[in-house]
């Protein structure tokens, strides 16, 4: 039955009560990050409509992948032999590499470099906030991910986890407008900044000086200085270096390494002082495709 | 109770869609499910859908897509609270006019959107934020029709 008069509060004061708590709301969850404990639980809550969204996407990919011609697997079979031929070939000389390194380190007293824990995560294809540049991935707090980890593709890093969920997890990627990573030149060790654009393939490097050697063309590394990023990772080539002296600093753009347009798979880095560990990925039995990562995807490649 | 729990499930769908992945063509023109439907809650049941279930599902949306919690629930409780006060007024209107009220308040929306960005963040105008005013105005029509439909076939009231 409709009521003639509606029973509660009136709308004004309904709409009064809701403007104040969103305001405040914003203020506590933008200015103080009050709300970080609680967002692991508020993104669980709602990580089932995340998985239902990605349905489609998935079912699409499904139905390519198992509508590919027996000719196309067989070539790229071929492709991948070979690729993983060449790279096992640079994995021994890395361990011989690696242990040279290690040798050498502990005749300069210095410490030794760990390897780190590894994971692949795959990018659910669900839409995020417009005005800046996030994916979700399927890894959440189950599986040891944690606020602020790396987060690295077959090329350079990505960006890094900012919301965890119990399921899915929220990455920043580098060129969000908001981020900002420490680099460094792989040529000459010049350090400097890298700060998002808003652009997917545009960084800009802040406070350069004009006397500073950096070329068009030089590859951009994680220097580790913030503590966030492993040192040594691609993350970005300078595209167009100028010295207007009338402005206070050097204007350098570089493109990311990393495909940020076309990602799928990721890699999750531990780093091995963290006190986060991550979790075994225990198999779902409702994803037998073959995007599922088995469990020994999680592995430390010893030298 | 039924009736809480059907308006509910049109709730949740509409949320799935505004994160559903959309070619990239039509990626900007995407309308928004979610203030269409409750738009349409508001002006048919007033007394069951206002101000504090759509502050809910924006509060939701918050999460979903990772925006700073409160800036939907902020826009929508807004919106519901224009529907839900002039609902006799917008119900009366025919198909034609109803879509440009709707293009109105979608228009409000994504002003208030973008300036309570560019408040938080550094986000910059772009004109492409209101194609979804053409988007909305047009499939209001279908979706007005389609849940009265699903209103009646399942008597909701």
């Amino acid at each position: 039955m409709t009521p003639l008069f509606g029973n509660g509060p009136a709308p004004q004061t309904r709409i009064f009560i809701a403007l104040i708590v969103s305001v405040a709301m914003i203020f506590v969850d933008h200015k103080l990050n009050a709300f970080e404990p609680a967002k692991v639980y508020l993104n669980s809550l709602v990580s089932p409509i995340l998985y239902v969204a990605n349905l489609p996407q998935k079912m699409f990919n499904w139905s390519s992948e198992s509508l590919t011609s027996r000719q196309n697997l067989i070539e790229e079979n071929a492709k991948l032999r070979a690729q993983h031929l060449l790279l096992s070939e640079k994995v021994q000389r890395m361990a011989f590499l690696e242990r040279e390194n290690d040798r050498l380190r502990a005749l300069l007293d210095s410490p030794l470099r760990q390897d780190m824990r590894k994971m692949i995560a795959e990018v659910m294809s669900v839409e995020s906030n417009p005005n800046s540049h996030q994916v979700v991935i399927n890894r959440g707090a189950l599986n040891g991910v944690y606020e602020g980890q790396a987060v690295l593709d077959e090329n350079g890093i990505v960006g890094q986890v900012v919301n965890v969920g119990s399921l899915t997890s929220r990455v920043l990627l580098i060129t969000d407008h908001t981020h900002a990573i420490p680099v460094r030149v792989a040529r000459n060790a010049v350090r400097s900044i890298a700060s998002g654009t808003g652009r997917i393939d545009r960084l800009e490097l802040n406070f350069v000086p004009h006397s500073a050697d950096i070329q068009v063309g030089d590859l951009l590394m994680s220097s580790g200085l913030g503590n966030k990023y492993p040192e040594g990772y691609p993350v970005a080539e300078v595209t167009q270096v100028s010295f207007n002296e009338s402005l206070p600093f050097a204007q350098i753009v570089a493109r990311p390494i990393a495909h940020l347009d076309r990602i799928r798979y990721l890699l999750l880095l531990w780093p091995p002082s963290s006190e986060h560990q991550p979790e075994a990925v225990s198999e779902n039995p409702n994803k037998e495709d073959a995007d599922s990562i088995p469990p020994k995807s999680q592995e430390k490649i010893n030298p | 109770m039924r009736g809480f729990f059907l308006i509910g499930l049109t709730l949740l769908f509409a949320l799935t869609l505004a994160i559903t992945p959309m070619p990239s063509i039509i990626e900007s023109y995407r309308p928004d499910w979610i203030l269409l439907v409750l738009v349409y809650w508001c002006i048919a049941l007033p007394h069951r859908v206002n101000v504090g279930t759509a502050w809910f599902c924006g509060f939701l949306l918050d999460i979903l897509l990772g925006s700073v919690l409160g800036t939907h629930a902020f826009m929508l409780a807004f919106v519901a609270y224009i529907c839900s006060a002039n609902y006799l007024t917008i119900r009366n209107f025919s198909s034609w006019q109803q879509s440009l009220i709707i293009a109105l308040v979608t228009a409000f929306y994504h002003l208030v959107d973008y300036w309570l960005q560019h408040f938080l963040t550094t986000a910059y105008f772009m004109p492409e934020l209101l194609w979804p005013v053409l988007s909305n105005a047009f499939v209001w029509t279908f979706v007005f029709y389609g849940l009265r439909k699903y209103r009646r076939t399942f008597r909701i009231r």
